[in-house]
């Protein structure tokens, strides 16, 4: 199931699944994320899955690479949190304050404004990792009319709650911070809430997201950020 | 009772709140954050008898102005620090680092500025009273997460210190914050991507650290590492220490604040006992890299926590 084990600097490991980046390959990495975390090791400090790789944070204090890697390597894989997986519908305007991209959009793929927001609500996203800012989720896969590289130069703000596309994945800006994915839309959920102890985020790798389109006044009363 | 608090006179250019840091958020986006400078703030709460979690003040280059109002505090800074103890009636006493001091009601204190390093701390005795976010006192200040909403200290801010009976008194330690020649590092895995030149010209030449350093990350500018491979990689976890190399060439070395998620490819991991030493170097400095392997990298760990261990026992 893992294709290659390295260490990742003195304190981290590094698990490789293999180069396709697909459902199938995440959910291993997912599943394998969560059997890791129930078992609640005083000496991990960190797990962070991604589409096809983990990376395992240990406190180098009280183990090393050699050691945690022998004790994790044969660990039991459960399945059981795939039943926690949620489907989860957001709110999108993608009036022109919010479409930022629209222009460069339906100059590049070749579609009107409406064929481009008809293929991409028209579709369930699933999420293969959160992070890079707190609470972003890396979800996928778009249309494949919807295609598109990030921008050239990238914003050096995106607003928060901007919904960004790129390649085959959709994602949503959870603060403003910069940027390089084209924006479509904006969603005034709020995804991150660090007064949440239980649970700080909204959308959990595994998790599948549809979003339905709202007008800018039905925005502006959803507002909570 | 009345309160001890200090009030904010003068916030200092990036005060914040930090402890060890935050662990088990990396899988929602959020870093270790923490002290940058993990040996100086142990030192600092060892100095006010304060246990090795408790929160303190880390400030960078101008540090904060406060007012003490209340009882009497210890309180000690750690690092390369220059400040002083403006006394009620105007005396002012300059301060030593690695020592603590009291401190009466309505004395000022003004820690002026870190000289030829970045990072200080000051502790108090108790510790500050806060709220626990996300299970640390540690500020995160891009996600809004730590006491305070997250944010940087501020003006006029009232900051409650626990109320304990502080030792009168005076605990210091000799320490030397003393500077390496190499920062040592094990190889990336993305070492392969780069050309034999480029690796020669990684670990033989000297790099300068640019303006654009903060607690995410630093940037460090010096002879091309070319790119053989591919100039981006599927975007994946990242740990602090770790050497990214964008398209422009130009190595950025992710620190305690990084994005959780990376995707450049990594040249190469710094040292877990380099780290401390890695964050003080101010913006103009040279820096060298050495590769080194993971034995040789685990062995300087044990070493660095048992100069750690040595230096808390020395404190009287």
């Amino acid at each position: 199931m893992v294709k290659n084990i390295l260490n990742l600097g003195d304190a981290a490991i590094y698990y490789d699944f293999g180069d396709q980046i697909n459902i199938e390959t995440n959910r291993k990495v997912i599943n394998y994320f969560n059997s890791l975390k129930n078992l609640n090791l005083e000496e991990i400090t960190n797990i962070t899955p991604s589409y096809n790789k983990l990376i395992i944070s240990f406190n180098l204090k009280i183990t090393s690479f050699l050691e945690l890697k022998e004790k994790i390597q044969n660990i039991k894989i459960s399945t059981e949190n795939e039943k926690s997986f949620k489907k989860i519908k957001l709110p999108i305007c993608c009036e022109d304050d919010f479409f930022l991209d629209k222009e460069r959009l339906t100059n590049k793929l070749n579609l009107s404004p409406e064929e481009i927001l008809k293929k991409f609500l028209n579709q369930e996203y699933f999420c293969y990792m959160t992070g890079f800012i707190a609470g972003m989720p890396f979800m996928g896969n778009i249309d494949k009319d919807l295609r598109i590289e990030r921008l050239k130069t990238p914003r050096v703000k995106v607003p928060k709650g901007s919904v960004g596309i790129t390649e085959q994945f959709t994602n949503i800006y959870t603060f403003e911070s910069p940027g390089g994915w084209n924006i479509i839309g904006n969603t005034p959920q709020r995804i991150f809430d660090p007064g949440n102890k239980d649970k700080p985020i909204m959308i959990n790798p595994g998790d599948e997201v549809s979003f339905f389109q709202i007008s800018k006044n039905e925005y502006e009363k959803l507002n909570e950020k | 009772m009345k309160n001890n608090f200090f009030e904010v006179l003068r916030a200092g250019i990036n005060s914040t709140f930090q402890d060890q840091g935050r662990e088990n958020f990396y899988h929602i986006g959020l870093p270790f954050s923490g002290a940058m400078d993990n040996r100086n703030f142990v030192i600092s709460n060892a100095l006010v008898n304060n246990e090795d979690n408790q929160g303190v003040i880390e400030f960078a280059y101008q540090g904060p102005l406060f007012e003490f109002n209340g009882e009497n505090i210890s309180f000690s800074i750690t690092g390369d620090v220059k400040f002083k103890i403006i006394k009620k009636d105007n005396t002012i006493i300059n301060g030593e680092c690695y020592k603590s001091y009291i401190l009466n009601h309505k004395d000022k204190l003004d820690i002026i500025s870190t000289n030829k390093s970045i990072y200080g701390y000051l502790a108090v005795s108790g510790g500050f009273s806060l709220d626990k976010i996300l299970n640390s006192y540690s500020t995160f200040t891009r996600a809004n997460v730590g006491p305070f909403d997250g944010k940087k200290l501020f003006l006029k801010q009232k900051i409650l210190i626990n109320k304990i009976n502080p030792q009168l008194q005076s605990k210091q330690v000799k320490y030397l914050n003393s500077k390496i020649e190499y920062i040592r590092i094990l190889k990336g895995t993305n070492y392969d991507y780069f050309s034999k030149e480029g690796i020669d010209n990684f670990l033989k030449k000297e790099f300068v650290v640019t303006k654009l350093t903060d607690r995410m990350g630093m940037r460090i500018e010096g002879p091309k590492i070319e790119n053989i491979k591919e100039k981006n990689i599927r975007s994946e976890g990242i740990v602090k220490g770790a050497i990214q190399i964008p398209p422009d060439g130009n190595p950025i070395i992710m620190l305690s604040d990084h994005g959780t998620i990376g995707g450049y490819p990594k040249i190469g991991v710094v040292i877990s006992a380099d780290y401390d030493k890695l964050v003080q170097f101010v913006p103009n400095s040279k820096i060298k890299f050495k590769l080194i392997d993971l034995h040789e990298a685990e062995k300087l760990y044990k070493l660095y926590s048992l100069e750690t261990e040595n230096l808390l026992n020395q404190v009287k």
